[in-house]
């Protein structure tokens, strides 16, 4: 409990830490997934490992958009920028992700005009400032950011400025839950479902997961007490054999999610028949696609493609590791070929990735632990 | 990317309704309103911002708590870079980098 202290409200955190316990049959193994990347971070960082009991193993799921992004994506979108007249913008986020000719950072080094930035609205407003450039903007995230891409779009065709494009990489959270649940070697018994793309779409959509896959999931807040009573919910309904939908994060999470949001994302984009993530392969319908009223704004329409694909490194398992089979540290490249400096995986590449999470945080402390008393 | 940013509403400007002055810890920066048109929020609301882009509202109290959760969570420092970086001032076309 080395985090506890620092902690709002210490006492609740115990009181809700001592329910878990009371909740948790010691004769069952549980397996939570969280959905979350953000969720995964804050586990890591809050050290909840240490307060929950052994018998409730936290599964970290596919949510992290950096991690899924496959290296192919990359290398699409900085060959559009190989022209000097295009200007490649993306989060901060995006900025060390490898492709295979480098990052972003490193092609800004040799030469390429590579802007952070912080909003798709300042890649239109670099658009506006740079008349004679074509500004693309590389777009990645789940349902948390598309709705803001969706609405720069509507900007962009409302104001008429057309040297500025999108190229789309936004994805759906709950095709990659399905694909999860579909998987063969599938062990969970419930899921904490994520916060901040629940303010967008609402908890209707997980409903299926509890009706037809009767697994519990509730939508959980980031706070350490939020998880902590999320895991609350999900424990009390495995005990009564129940499975719905529960809204831990009614604070910020409409039941409905923000309408304005899924009305401009329902405007610009559409379900592609398919789309790859990294750790997962081809998942149906699992990713937007700029609908073609949209597409001037359209970087994979209006400029020729190459649609490259590199496929991951067979030695790595970020597929096993996403649904649960093995833990980040039981891959064969954890910590050695594969460390968040020389990501190899998915799921080492950004600090919200599963891998990357469990080295900064326990692989770490383990190591100076080792260090500090030598066998 | 992913971080959710509390910031209260501070200015408004009856041309462009879509956008606000926030103040996120002393810090005044141009968001988009867009995705709140159903449920404008007035001066001196609390919001969320996303991306440059304020999502849902909030009440003072979760949004100093979320502040705090950003802080224990190591992001706090980031979540200001991020704010600090938002262009959408005018007068601020050599920020974006």
């Amino acid at each position: 409990m080395k985090f506890v202290d620092e902690f709002r409200d210490p006492e609740v955190i115990t009181r809700t830490a001592e329910e878990i316990r009371r909740l948790a049959d010691p004769n069952r193994h549980y397996r939570l997934m969280e959905v979350c990347g953000g969720h995964t971070h804050a586990i890591y960082r809050f050290g909840l490992k240490d307060i929950l009991p052994p018998n409730i193993e936290l599964i970290h799921g596919p949510g992290c958009p950096v991690c899924v992004l496959p290296m192919g994506r990359i290398d699409d979108g900085l060959s559009l920028a190989q022209d000097p007249d295009v200007i490649f913008s993306a989060f901060g986020d995006m900025m060390r992700v490898p492709g295979t000719q480098g990052s972003p950072l490193e092609h800004k080094a040799r030469g390429m005009d590579v802007r952070i930035v912080y909003s798709p609205s300042d890649a239109l407003k670099l658009a506006k400032a740079n008349p004679d450039k074509h500004v693309m903007f590389f777009a990645i995230g789940f349902e948390t950011t598309a709705p803001s891409s969706a609405l720069t779009l509507m900007r962009a065709k409302a104001e008429g400025i057309r040297n500025f494009s999108l190229f789309c990489n936004h994805v759906t959270i709950i095709p990659a839950i399905r694909a999860i649940l579909d998987s063969p070697d599938m062990r969970l018994d419930a899921f904490i479902g994520p916060g901040h793309v629940s303010t967008v779409i609402g908890c209707r959509p997980y409903e299926w997961i509890a009706k037809d896959e009767h697994k519990p999931i509730a939508v959980s807040g980031f706070e350490p007490l939020d998880l902590l009573q999320s895991i609350v919910m999900l424990l009390r309904q495995l005990k009564a054999g129940e499975a719905k939908v529960e809204n831990q994060y009614k604070r910020v999470v409409p039941w409905e999610g923000n309408r304005a949001a899924l009305r401009a994302m329902a405007e610009v984009f559409e379900l592609r028949p398919y789309f790859e993530w990294r750790g997962l392969g081809f998942i149906s319908q699992s990713a937007l696609r700029i609908r073609d009223s949209y597409a001037e704004w359209d970087s994979e329409q209006r400029f020729s493609i190459a649609g490259v694909r590199v496929t991951d490194p067979k030695a790595a398992q970020c597929g096993e590791v996403l649904k649960g089979v093995l833990k980040p540290a039981q891959c064969k490249l954890f910590g050695r070929e594969c460390t968040p400096e020389h990501p190899v995986g998915a799921l080492m590449v950004s600090s919200e990735g599963s891998c990357a999470a469990y080295y900064n945080y326990e692989h770490r402390k383990a190591m100076a632990t080792s260090l500090a008393w030598p066998a | 990317m992913c971080l959710a940013i509390p910031g209260k509403i501070v200015e408004l400007f009856p041309g462009t309704p879509h956008l606000a002055t926030v103040e996120v810890a002393g810090v005044r920066r141009k968001v988009d309103l867009g995705l709140l048109e159903d449920n404008l929020p007035i001066s001196g609301d609390w919001v969320l911002i996303h991306v440059g882009f304020a999502m849902s509202k909030i009440s003072e109290q979760d949004a100093l708590d979320q502040m705090q959760t950003l802080m224990i969570l190591g992001e706090d420092e980031q979540a200001m870079q991020e704010v600090r970086g938002y262009g959408l001032d005018d007068a601020d076309d050599q920020k974006v980098s």
